[in-house]
């Protein structure tokens, strides 16, 4: 009989859980109903108990790790207070959000309990299997999907060793919305060893310069041709920062981008000076999950295969009418100069926004 | 400041520009004619590799091992040009190649490779990886590495590192939304997986090449074997995504009816 933890923590904030987390609960509740099996809630917060209304009537056990040692992501502690909530729980299944707080620690937790994990979770389902020679009953094997070689190969897997941890990407499950309760929350005591690291901050681009944007319904794929030469012989980046930059601001977009472009700072040549890598999408960078995407001067299968694996319809401006890359990837492809288009584009979303549309 | 001593663990993959198959063989998935596709050291491993040595030179004394998991004739096909870029020790590990065997078993055979590394000084230790491979993908085993040798500090997305006189060090490590973290370690022994980290790859310097060579041949051919036990992990099923999307593809419209669709587009709930 399977029993489930799953594990959470506060957002920046400290005041309400991560959507992250709230997406793993509602993984863990489907799991647990689909299992029959026992649920419990785990909260890792400088002021734990004060978060536990949101997920109350989860109709789970509720435990949590509180204290100021907690209020920041850092391994030592976080390993040691996701320790305590496992062994507290007895879970056979632990459940986690892939964020970057508990990715960093989730494996080494793993290990401490004598456990196994899996991580980049897509979906979970179960499987009902007849064990080899057993007679008399089914078993319900839970099944886990996620890829391999930067999303170019998907693998569904299963594990009969316990603990099983497995951290479940963002944007795969709804976020958990119950309504908000009185909770009963059982605080675990954790004995802390020696803390050697000290986290003294964030270091973010300033809002109005902030290109990542995660929750946006839109992800703006930037590729090399906005620094090629242009039909007059001369390469305009200047232009095209600027109107990248004026359609990101126009709709909310978030900005990826192909190596090839963010690669070009390193070489001595003109870039666009809001990209970093971690702009990057594809096979060294990120592989975001947006409702839509749209690429611009792009080639190639980093752009249009790995880094857009997870997003949902897509478009692609591009001069080369023969691009192979966006056959059969993209759902429609203008064959335009992008720097007329996007003029355009931002023409009328200025036009849209300032008449409150 | 005591020199450091720093253990770069890197896998190798195939190159990112190859088409991959799924293939299953005796020994459970792999990619087809694996053992013939060209490969490269592990991208985000390799920017450890740079970052590595590059903090090695500031301190003087310093030393940086290499260790890898992979087939031996990989392992030295793909050392002909890693070892031209910068100054280390290979410790290779015999053992499967890919992304399919199992992550606690390959962080197994990793660590107990670093710990029969003679004169390493745990105290001064400094595991570097990769934050995630482009194999498995998985971000597990540098952290169970570090567990298995009782490190405690570890960091995960890393971009920069700036060692202070004392030993102490800040690290920048990258969370959601496009920010870094930043942390201040009191010091050696720690675990980083990096990202990209702020380096261009080197150069190939045929000098350092020579270097290398003269003790990775004696390594590669004392590598010991590993053979990677499943930990009950059991494949259902590997394949391809079979996506594939009707692409209307518009040739004729202009700059304008473009913009009017995508904004039309853009607005619409999907």
């Amino acid at each position: 009989m399977e029993s489930i933890l799953v594990l959470t923590h506060a957002d920046e904030s400290g005041s309400a859980l991560t959507k992250y987390s709230l997406e793993a609960v509602t993984a863990g509740v489907e799991l647990a109903e689909r299992l029959n099996a026992a649920l419990t809630i785990g909260i890792v917060a400088a002021d734990a108990s004060s978060l536990a209304s949101a997920i109350a009537n989860a109709g789970t056990k509720l435990l949590c790790v509180s204290g100021l040692a907690f209020a920041q992501p850092r391994f030592a502690s976080d390993a040691a207070a996701c320790a305590y909530l496992c062994r507290a729980a007895e879970a056979t299944i632990i459940l986690a959000p892939h964020s970057a707080r508990f990715a960093r620690v989730m494996a080494a937790v793993a290990h401490r309990l004598g456990g196994c994990i899996d991580t980049h979770i897509a979906a979970l389902t179960t499987h009902i299997t007849a064990p080899a020679g057993a007679d008399f009953t089914d078993v319900t094997r839970v099944e886990a999907t996620r890829w391999f070689y930067r999303q170019r190969i998907e693998a569904v897997v299963t594990r009969t060793a316990r603990p099983w941890f497995l951290l479940v990407d963002a944007g795969t499950h709804a976020a958990y919305a119950g309504e908000a309760g009185n909770a009963q929350v059982e605080e675990i005591a954790v004995e802390l060893p020696a803390l050697r690291t000290e986290v003294t901050g964030i270091r973010a681009p300033k809002q109005d310069e902030q290109t990542i944007r995660p929750d946006a319904k839109l992800l703006f794929v930037a590729g090399a041709g906005w620094t090629k030469k242009q039909p007059d012989g001369e390469v305009h980046v200047e232009k095209a920062g600027k109107l990248i930059l004026g359609f990101l601001r126009g709709s909310g977009a978030s900005l990826g981008s192909s190596k090839s472009l963010v690669d070009q700072g390193g070489e001595g040549n003109s870039v666009l000076p809001f990209l970093t890598h971690m702009n990057q999408v594809g096979q060294t960078g990120s592989t975001p999950r947006h409702a839509k995407g749209l690429s611009t001067c792009c080639h190639g299968e980093e752009p249009h295969v790995v880094g857009w694996r997870f997003i949902g319809e897509r478009r692609a401006i591009s001069l080369d009418a023969n691009c192979g890359w966006t056959r059969g990837k993209a759902d429609v492809v203008y064959i335009a100069d992008a720097f007329q288009v996007m003029a355009k584009l931002n023409d009328r979303l200025q036009k849209a926004a300032n008449s409150g549309q | 400041m005591n020199p450091l001593q720093i253990v770069v663990c890197a896998g190798i993959v195939p190159d990112p520009l190859q088409t991959l198959e799924p293939a299953t063989g005796p020994n459970g998935p792999g990619l087809k004619n694996e053992m013939v596709l060209p490969a490269v050291l592990d991208p985000w491993a390799a920017c450890a590799l740079y970052e590595a040595a590059a903090l090695a030179a500031k301190f003087p004394g310093s030393k940086l091992w290499l260790v890898a998991l992979g087939p031996k004739a990989k392992l030295q096909q793909i050392m002909m040009t890693v070892a031209q870029k910068v100054a280390f020790e290979l410790v290779p590990i015999d053992g499967p190649i890919g992304g399919f065997p199992d992550s606690h078993s390959t962080a197994a055979a990793l660590a107990s490779a670093i710990e029969t590394i003679p004169a390493l000084d745990r105290a001064q230790l400094l595991v570097f990886g990769g934050w995630e491979s482009a194999s498995r993908g998985a971000g597990v085993t540098l952290q169970q590495i570090g567990e298995r040798l009782g490190i405690t500090d570890q960091f995960f997305g890393v971009d920069q590192i700036d060692v202070r006189p004392d030993g102490s060090f800040e690290v920048l490590e990258r969370v959601e939304g496009g920010k870094h973290q930043v942390s201040v370690c009191a010091g050696s022994p720690a675990v980083l997986g990096w990202a990209t980290g702020n380096l261009a790859e080197p150069r190939n310097n045929p000098q350092i090449g020579m270097s290398n060579m003269r003790t990775m041949m004696p390594a590669l051919q004392r590598a010991k074997t590993a053979a990677l036990e499943a930990n009950s992990l059991e494949y259902v099923s590997v394949s391809l995504p079979k996506q594939q999307r009707t692409t209307r593809v518009e040739k004729n419209m202009t700059p304008d009816e473009i913009a009017t669709e995508l904004v039309g587009w853009i607005g619409k709930d999907s």
